[in-house]
């Protein structure tokens, strides 16, 4: 597996890259922790003329919770989020999700940002974001704009994110309240995407859902919002019934497609069984769990 | 001075690996790490149609790619008589295209360039002119009159169809199935799979231009046959051909075969005058070389309501590929399956066989597996699991019921085999009480009731390995014999020269402990040597568990002929009557005076310091080893699962494994090679596919296609054994190999019928993945 020839830049400040994405337009991009990067150029599938190196610029790597806000540095690794006590404990399904990205050795250099710039239909952390409703901060030479998870994914591997740009930052509202959350998902092995993930973030207050957020992984075009589970959960006390029917919702939502993973209806069935099976889990997380 | 070990390596002793000394610490050589000055780089360019007409191969723009030495068509190689080479199954196969294509993935044109990036740049800038046919994938309709003939080139070959082969007797058989009470019958594909070793298939050939010598350092499982096959491919010399088979990373029947590969980087070294490499990736491993099973299987028994099995009747499609490269025994086209009578005391029994050309890959190696023994056990075994579900009768009983008695030894099976020892009752017990058997059939009942889904699946396997007995056993017309030559040095130290070759088995540890239990000379003075041609005897090579079972018997043997000529000089230097002396562990000593005495190591100096008058100096001796009979090994695999309604997910709890491959040589090694043959059938039970769609595409090219199994969803696996030796065998061993791949398929299937056979669910084909549970479940009404 050998990629066609490219030349290879490593910049060791922002505006460096900023600088050299502004320049190399189309044939510039971005190296994060090259899991998705270098086998696309390996296959030949991708065959950028250049590579920009971001992994030698500083303070790339960040996680903190500062003004109601979780930020998320592009740098920020997938055995960083693995491992972190913060996520664990406010954030359950980011913790959750990390230890089943890929396998330990992709998840040692991966990064949640290139993920998201990657925008793979069946990665898990577009899902994930979808349900924690983030927001994403796009940096480029001129200027920077934030888009909501939700405007971000355009079709399988596409984004709105531009040649030029470089997404600098995650935003995700800090939880309040007693909070839950899970990540559910159907993988044929270790290291294998999703057959099917479900992502759920739960916010209550006095035994009513506040918020609840729901994403769907690898039964779409791209990571899905299950927008109608999501509101008919909005104000209720999740008894069973009412689990069942956001279930059966965002089952409605998955427009998956039959492949050598299951058919269109196992993958359905799976959405339903997992938002179900997830709920249950983010609701006992949130009754135990501290108040954030 | 020798360092002291505690153990010095006799039989039975779990010696540590002499090899991995090397291994662990990153330090082996794999072909990949050969550099050769002035060395050269091949890359292949690939059909990317299963079946189409070449109308032109347009090489201009590749050429004058700077860096790139030629490129190799199939029309440069028809010039040297070269395009087309014979396979292991006595048909012929394309080295590189010049007609048609006849699978994705194959050999269409060559670039040999000063650098592997430059080799790999060029194949996108040759062009060529293709035709695509209407592709055939499908074996039965391959032989359905009107389909595409694939290989129209052969003369006389007016359909796909390759072979017909029968096995046993069919007149017995029908007379068995109309005594019968009831018939049983299974409709089952045992799927296409892949040996995919770590290691992929490469070459370094490299052809002195001043004096013709050509040194192929290859990826091969038998690198001296392979010697006389390019001796008779290429017209060389035989005697100029040198094949070095360093280390390899894994086989598992992979390196059987010649690949064209190898053939056009030979003869592009031979053109060129420069050392030409070519190593394989990963893709193409996968969508080129050896895939094993792709076997369509039709299993019938005839059947007495208490249980007694009277007959089987089994009919056979294998899809064969575009060229029918099948690596077995000459006689035996569909290689051993007719050891489909496992462990059963089955009277008579008809194996029908027929192959067809497809637009695939060819190949049907014996990937960790005897000829097409993996397939007649996983048969079997599922139509023992599909009787007792029918009879409500325990799988278990059911087996003890018709398994063949420790008396009838040695037995002759309905379609000829003669079987050597085994004691399938002993293991199957010994299986049973160690997972607790009754107490799970309780539970399952209590969890039937409450809907849940668990389920206990047996095989009780018997394998036939350790090819093979001249008279009936040859590839490609060399009988499969095997050698070892032993030499034991003044000082006491030995090497041992084997003619098959380790691809990561442990032959340097086994083999030197043979040499330690017959003559007593430390494992770790015991240096052993294969795979290089001009250095070793020839032999068959290692593959279908045969290098313990023959070149670990010519061991015995070679160093027992040592033993005898050493006895002599022990006489003489203990200055007593060869009859007198008596030999235990590495001591020569006069019988009832245990004190005078001499070492091994005594005696192995005075061979070449102090002889009796008239004997030849020396210790060293050749033994070519054509064994008897095969041997038969056998185990009880016994697995439990539970299934997930909602996902039709399949865990796995517990894996007991108890194998009785005779004796023993160093136990741990035989463990290791029962973990990985069971992490290879869980991975072959659960995930492990090559498919394609209907054009022909190959939907397994790679990894995240085709799944293997890692530590982390591997089951752990709880294994015991039994020890019935072989007793035609020197040391009374068996073939270990491959038992596990053999036996344990069928295990893990069987155990998910019996999870779910109440509900009607009578067979899900391999891979068991959790779609196809789910829809059978709910195809059953029982799906969450
Ligand atoms: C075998 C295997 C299994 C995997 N399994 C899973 C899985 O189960 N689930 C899952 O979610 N993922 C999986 N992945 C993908 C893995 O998570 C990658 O790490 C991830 O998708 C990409 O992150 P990266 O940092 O490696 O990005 P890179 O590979 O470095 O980059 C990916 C893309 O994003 C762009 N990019 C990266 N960072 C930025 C940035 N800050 N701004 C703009 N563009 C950027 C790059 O230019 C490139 O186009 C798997 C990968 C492999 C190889």
């Amino acid at each position: 597996m050998l990629p066609a020839p490219f030349d290879y830049h490593a910049p060791e400040t922002t505006e460096e890259t900023l600088a050299l994405l502004d320049q190399l337009g189309d044939e510039g991009k971005v190296l994060a922790g090259g899991q998705s990067l270098i086998p696309m150029l390996k296959l030949r599938f991708a065959s950028p003329g250049h590579l920009i190196d971001i992994n030698r610029v500083q303070g790339l790597d960040f996680l903190d919770e500062r003004d109601a806000t979780l930020r998320i540095g592009p740098l920020f690794r997938h055995k960083a989020a693995e491992r972190s006590s913060l996520l664990a404990s406010r954030y359950p399904v980011m913790a959750e999700a990390a230890r089943q990205v890929a396998d330990p050795i992709i998840r040692n250099r991966g990064t949640i940002g290139g993920s998201l710039a990657h925008a793979d239909p069946a990665g898990d952390w577009g899902s994930v974001m979808l349900a924690m409703d983030a927001e994403f901060v796009l940096r480029s030479k001129g200027g920077s704009r934030n888009v909501k998870a939700r405007d971000f994914f355009s079709g399988p591997f596409g984004t709105t994110l531009q040649p030029n740009e470089l997404l600098a930052e995650i935003h995700i509202p800090a939880t309040r309240g007693r909070s839950g959350g899970a990540y559910m998902k159907l993988e044929r092995k270790v290291g294998d995407f999703a057959t099917v993930g479900v992502a759920v973030h739960l916010q209550m207050d006095d035994g009513k859902v506040r918020s609840a957020g729901i994403g769907l992984t690898a039964v779409g075009p791209q990571n899905i919002k299950a927008e109608k589970a999501e509101a008919a959960l909005r104000g209720q006390a999740l008894d069973d019934a009412t689990i069942k029917e956001a279930a059966a919702l965002a089952a409605a939502a998955a427009d998956p497609t039959s492949d050598q993973r299951g058919s269109v209806e196992y993958k359905r069935n799976v959405v339903r069984v997992f938002t179900e099976r997830g709920l249950k889990r983010a609701r006992d997380r949130a009754r135990e769990g501290a108040r954030g | 001075m020798a360092i002291e070990t505690p153990l010095k390596g006799f039989i039975g002793e779990s010696i540590k690996r002499k090899e991995d000394d090397r291994f662990i610490r990153g330090k082996g050589n794999y072909v990949d790490d050969i550099v050769l000055p002035g060395m050269l780089h091949m890359a292949i360019l690939r059909s990317p149609f299963a079946h189409a007409r070449i109308h032109s191969i347009d090489t201009t723009a590749a050429q004058a790619l700077p860096g790139v030495v030629a490129v190799v068509t199939g029309k440069l190689l028809e010039q040297h008589k070269l395009a087309w080479m014979p396979t292991l199954s006595g048909d012929t196969q394309a080295v590189l295209a010049t007609d048609k294509v006849r699978f994705q993935g194959q050999e269409v044109a060559c670039v040999i360039a000063t650098d592997p990036y430059v080799a790999r740049d060029a194949l996108p800038l040759i062009d060529v002119g293709y035709e695509v046919l209407p592709a055939v994938v499908d074996p039965s309709k391959a032989l359905e009159p009107g389909a595409p003939v694939i290989r129209d080139e052969k003369e006389g070959q007016t359909s796909n169809h390759i072979y017909h082969w029968e096995a046993g007797n069919k007149g017995k058989t029908d007379d068995a199935f109309a005594k019968a009470d009831r018939v049983v019958s299974l409709e089952t594909f045992y799927p296409r799979c892949h040996p995919s070793p770590v290691e992929t298939c490469g070459i370094v050939a490299d052809v002195n231009p001043a004096t013709g010598h050509a040194t192929l350092y290859m990826t091969s499982q038998a690198p001296h046959a392979h010697r006389t096959l390019f001796a008779i491919v290429a017209g060389l010399p035989e005697q100029n051909i040198r094949i070095v088979s360093p280390d390899i990373g894994g086989g598992f029947g992979n390196k059987v075969p010649i690949y064209p590969g190898y053939v056009v980087a030979t003869a592009a070294s031979l053109l060129i005058g420069k050392p030409v490499k070519w190593v394989e990736d990963r893709s193409e491993n996968l969508i080129s070389t050896g895939f094993a099973r792709d076997f369509h299987m039709k299993g019938e028994m005839a059947m007495r309501n208490d249980g007694r099995i009277l007959g089987i009747r089994v009919k056979l499609l294998s899809d064969n590929g575009a060229f029918y490269a099948d690596a077995q025994p000459t006689k035996f086209r569909a290689g051993l399956f007719h050891i489909v009578t496992g462990s059963y005391d089955i009277p008579a029994a008809h194996v029908v066989a027929d192959g067809a050309y497809t637009n695939k890959a060819p190949g049907g190696v014996a990937y960790r597996c005897s000829f097409r023994v993996t397939e007649a056990s996983y048969l079997i075994e599922r139509l023992v699991e599909t009787a007792a579900i029918e009879l409500d009768q325990d799988p278990a009983e059911l087996r003890v019921k018709n398994f063949i008695q420790p008396d009838q030894f040695p037995y002759k099976s309905a379609t000829g085999f003669e079987y050597d020892s085994g004691q399938y009752e002993k293991a199957l017990r010994l299986a049973l009480d160690k997972v607790g058997y009754d107490e799970l059939r309780k539970e399952q009942a209590e969890k039937r009731k409450k809907g849940e889904l668990m389920g206990i699946g047996i095989a009780s396997f018997t394998e036939v390995v350790g090819a093979g007995p001249g008279k009936h056993y040859d590839i490609a017309g060399l009988r499969m014999f095997d050698s070892a030559e032993l030499r034991v040095h003044p000082t006491g130290k030995a090497i041992l020269k084997l003619g098959v070759k380790s691809q990561g088995q442990g032959h340097e540890t086994t083999f030197a402990q043979i040499v330690t239990e017959e003559l007593g000379i430390p494992a770790a003075d015991v240096e052993v040597q294969e795979g290089d041609t001009d250095n070793t005897p020839y032999g068959l090579g290692t593959y279908a568990s045969r290098s313990t079972p023959v070149g670990g018997a010519a061991t015995a043997m070679v160093s027992r002929k040592l033993r005898d000529k050493a006895k002599k000089i022990a006489a003489h230097l203990l200055e007593a009557s060869e009859a007198d002396i008596d030999f235990d562990h590495g001591k020569f000593f006069v019988r009832g005076s245990p004190s005078k005495s001499k070492t091994i190591q005594d005696v192995a100096f005075a061979a070449y310091t102090n002889l009796p008058d008239g004997m030849e100096a020396g210790l060293e001796g050749v033994t070519y080893y054509d064994p008897p009979n095969m041997t038969f090994p056998f185990g009880t695999y016994l697995v439990v699962v539970d299934i997930d309604r909602g996902t039709g997910q399949v865990k796995v709890r517990r894996m007991v494994a108890v194998d009785d491959c005779g004796v023993r040589i160093n136990p741990m090694i035989v463990e290791g090679q029962i973990h990985g043959g069971l992490a290879e059938g869980f991975g072959i039970a659960f995930m492990e596919l090559i498919t394609f769609d209907e054009e022909g595409n190959c939907l397994g090219s790679n990894f995240t296609d085709y799944l293997l199994p890692t530590s982390w969803e591997t089951p752990k696996f709880e294994t015991y054994e039994t020890v019935t030796p072989s007793p035609h065998h020197p040391i009374g061993a068996k073939g270990v190999g491959e038992s596990a791949t053999v036996g344990s398929p069928a295990a893990f299937v069987n155990a998910v019928i019996d999870a779910v056979g109440h509900l009607g669910i009578k067979n899900i084909d391999m891979p068991v993945t959790s779609d196809k549970v789910w829809t059978a479940l709910k195809e059953a009404g029982a799906a969450e």
